[in-house]
C-alpha cells in the first residue's frame, strides 16, 4: 500500500486541477455572507463562496472552526438543531434555499448528505436501504422494477454493487464500516442529487476504505458538484479541485487546491498547511 | 513489527529503588508486603463471600415463581380438562363445567385495551422523546409517572364513576378503557426511553434524505425502536392482564357467553376471585385452574410478540 503522502487516486493525465481548473465551469452552489448561529454565538461569520459544477471543493480548518456547520448549513440541515439560527443566503442554481416559501425538504432531496459516521437504517435491507429516498417521492415514486434498476445503479457508482450483490436482501448492518459508508453514499446518489456535501465521510474508516470513498469522490465530480469536509490535509489534495480554509468560523482563503498548498498567499493558510497549529 | 524501547535495547543502568531488591528487605518493607497479603486474602474472601450472596439472590428472586407454578399445577391441573376450555361455569354445587368465556372475555378486554392505551401511550412516549425538555413534556411525563402509580381500585372507582353510571350499565367497554388507561403511562415511558436510544445521527441521515420530520419519526426512529416499544407493551399488557379491582367496578363479570363492548363481560381474574370465595371444593379447584391459565395466557402473549417483532435480520451486530 502506497504511503499515506502519496496521491492514491490515479489521476488522468489532462487533470483538470492539474493548473487552475476551468474558470468558466458553471456554479451551481453559492453562498453569500452567510452565518450560523448556536443561540448567540455565531459559529460561521458572513462567508461567501461559490462551488462550482463538476469540481469537488474541500473545506479544511481545525476542529471546531465551524466547517460542518457551513456544510450544513448549505442543505438546511443547520436549522434541524434547536437554538440553531442561520442569516445569509445561499442560493442553489440561483435560487435562493432560504427563501420565503421553499421547503427544507425539497432542498435536501437536491442536496445531498453523508456523515462521519455510517447511518445505515438497521430496520432495511441494503436494498431498501439505498431506496429509502425514493420511497418519499409520492407520485413520482418509482416502480419496483424501476427501483431495482436505480438501486443498482446506485449501489455501482459507489462502488458496492459487486461486494453486495446476491445479498441485496440481507441487513446493512452485516457490512463492514467502509461498505456502510459507500451504502450510505449510493442512498444519496440514488435521489440524483445536483450536489453531495461529505462531512468528513473517511473519519471513521481504516486506510484501505478511506482510499475506495476517496477514488469514489473522485469519480463522482464527473457529473455532480461535491463539496467534502476534511481533517486531513493529504486528503483535500488527493481529491479536491479547490480548498477553502476556514478558521474560527471565517473563511481564510479559498483557491484551486494547488495554489493553497503551494503557494497559500494568508499566512495563517501557510501556518496550518504546514502544521504549526491545528 | 517489533516494539522497541526507548532505549533502544541498550541496559539501563538500575533505577535507585531497585537497588535494594537482592539486599536484605528492611522492616518496614515487611510490613508492607504483610499488609499486601493480608489485603489480598481480605479481597479474595471478601469476593467469595459477595459472588454467593449474588447467587442466592438471584435463586431467591425466581423462586417464588417455581413456587407459585408449582403449587398451581399441583392444585389446579387435576380440573383442566377440555370441558375446561370450551364450558361456561355450572351452577354452584354440580360438578365439571369450564371458564371458557372467562378465557375469551379476558382476551376481548386485553384487546381493547391495547386498542386504547397503546395508540396513546405510543403517541404520548413519541412526544415526550421529540420535545425533551419543554415544560409541557416535563409536565406530561411528572403527571404520566404519577398515573403510574395509582392504585387500580381507584382507577376503577373513576371508571364506574365517569363510564358505568353515565351508560347505565356494567360494560365491557368500561373495563377496557379502565386497564387501557392503566396501560397508558408504562407505554408512555417505555416508548420515551426506547425512542431517546435511537442515535441522532439515524434522525440527521432521514432528515438529510428529504424526509419530513414526522416521517423520520414514523418511518426510521419508531421503526428502529420498535422491539423495544413491543416489550414495554407486552409488559403492561402482562400487568393489566391479571387486574381484578378496576374490574369489580366496570365489567361486574358475566355467567354465561358474551363477546360484545357493549355488555357485562366475564373475564379470567373475576372468574377466579368468585370461585375462589365460593364454599364449594369444585369450584376453588377451577379457581386454581384458571390461575394456571391466565398465567398461561400472559406467557403465550409474549412468546407470540417477541416471535413477531424479532429481527428480520436477527441480532444484528455492529
Amino acid at each position: 500500500m502506497a504511503a499515506t503522502e502519496s496521491p492514491r487516486v490515479p489521476r488522468p493525465s489532462v487533470a483538470p486541477n492539474a493548473e487552475a481548473p476551468a474558470a468558466n465551469a458553471r456554479v451551481r452552489l453559492k453562498a453569500v455572507e452567510l452565518s450560523a448561529f448556536f443561540g448567540s454565538s455565531e459559529v460561521v461569520k458572513s462567508i461567501s463562496m461559490s462551488f462550482r459544477d463538476r469540481e469537488v471543493t474541500a473545506i479544511i480548518g481545525p476542529s471546531g472552526c465551524g466547517k460542518s456547520t457551513l456544510l450544513r448549513c448549505l442543505n438546511r440541515m443547520h436549522e434541524t438543531v434547536p437554538t440553531a439560527r442561520v442569516a445569509g443566503t445561499v442560493t442553489l442554481d440561483d435560487q435562493d434555499i432560504y427563501a420565503r416559501g421553499v421547503n427544507a425538504i425539497e432542498v435536501r432531496r437536491h442536496v445531498g448528505m453523508v456523515f462521519q459516521r455510517p447511518t445505515p437504517f438497521p430496520t432495511m435491507s441494503i436494498r431498501d436501504n439505498v431506496a429509502a429516498g425514493l420511497q418519499i417521492l409520492g407520485r413520482e415514486r418509482p416502480s419496483k422494477t424501476e427501483t431495482d434498476h436505480i438501486v443498482e445503479d446506485a449501489l455501482r457508482r459507489a462502488a458496492l454493487l459487486d461486494e453486495v450483490s446476491g445479498r441485496l436482501k440481507e441487513s446493512a448492518f452485516g457490512l463492514s464500516g467502509g461498505q456502510q459508508q459507500r451504502l450510505c453514499i449510493a442512498r444519496a446518489l440514488a435521489t440524483r442529487p445536483a450536489v453531495l456535501l461529505l462531512d468528513e465521510p473517511t473519519a471513521s474508516l481504516d486506510p484501505i476504505s478511506t482510499q475506495k470513498v476517496e477514488e469514489l469522490v473522485y469519480e463522482l465530480r464527473q457529473d455532480m458538484t461535491v463539496v467534502i469536509v476534511t481533517h486531513n490535509m493529504q486528503q483535500a489534495a488527493r481529491v479536491s479541485d479547490r480548498t477553502a480554509f476556514v478558521l474560527a468560523g471565517e473563511l481564510v482563503e479559498f483557491a484551486p487546491t494547488n495554489a493553497l498548498f503551494t503557494t497559500p498567499s494568508d499566512q495563517r493558510t501557510e501556518a496550518y498547511i504546514t502544521g504549526r497549529f491545528g | 513489527m517489533t516494539a522497541r524501547g526507548p532505549a533502544g535495547g541498550v541496559t539501563l543502568p538500575p533505577k535507585p529503588s531497585d537497588r535494594g531488591r537482592k539486599a536484605r528487605p528492611s522492616g518496614v518493607q515487611r510490613a508492607a508486603a504483610e499488609r499486601t497479603r493480608t489485603t489480598i486474602g481480605r479481597r479474595r474472601v471478601v469476593n467469595v463471600v459477595m459472588i454467593g450472596v449474588t447467587f442466592v439472590a438471584a435463586i431467591l428472586a425466581t423462586l417464588p415463581l417455581i413456587f407459585i407454578l408449582g403449587h398451581l399445577i399441583k392444585a389446579g391441573a387435576s380440573s383442566i380438562n377440555p370441558a375446561f376450555f370450551t364450558e361456561i361455569p355450572k351452577p354452584p354445587g354440580e360438578t365439571g363445567g369450564g371458564m371458557a368465556n372467562a378465557m375469551v372475555g379476558t382476551l376481548v378486554l386485553i384487546l381493547a385495551a391495547s386498542g386504547f392505551g397503546l395508540p396513546i401511550g405510543i403517541g404520548a412516549g413519541l412526544y415526550l422523546a421529540e420535545n425533551r425538555g419543554t415544560v409541557i413534556a416535563n409536565g406530561v411525563r411528572f403527571l404520566s409517572d404519577v398515573l403510574n402509580g395509582l392504585p387500580s381500585i381507584v382507577m376503577g372507582i373513576f371508571a364506574w364513576q365517569f363510564l358505568v353510571k353515565p351508560m347505565g350499565k356494567f360494560t365491557a367497554l368500561a373495563g377496557g378503557i379502565a386497564l387501557g388507561a392503566m396501560m397508558i403511562p408504562l407505554v408512555t415511558r417505555t416508548t420515551e426511553e426506547m425512542i431517546m436510544i435511537v442515535p441522532v445521527s439515524l434522525r440527521e441521515a432521514a432528515l438529510a434524505l428529504g424526509y419530513s420530520r414526522w416521517r423520520t419519526s414514523l418511518v426510521v426512529v419508531l421503526r428502529t425502536a420498535l422491539p423495544g416499544i413491543v416489550t414495554g407493551a407486552l409488559v403492561a399488557v402482562s400487568r393489566i392482564a391479571g387486574e381484578t379491582a378496576p374490574l369489580l367496578f366496570t365489567v361486574l363479570g358475566n355467567q354465561f357467553w358474551s363477546t360484545s363492548l357493549r355488555e357485562p363481560i366475564a373475564a379470567l381474574p373475576l372468574q377466579i376471585f368468585s370461585f375462589a370465595i365460593s364454599p364449594y371444593d369444585e369450584q376453588h379447584s377451577l379457581a386454581w385452574a384458571g390461575a394456571l391459565v391466565l398465567i398461561g395466557i400472559v406467557l403465550v402473549i409474549s412468546l407470540a410478540a417477541r416471535f413477531a417483532t424479532r429481527s428480520r435480520f436477527g441480532r444484528g451486530g455492529d
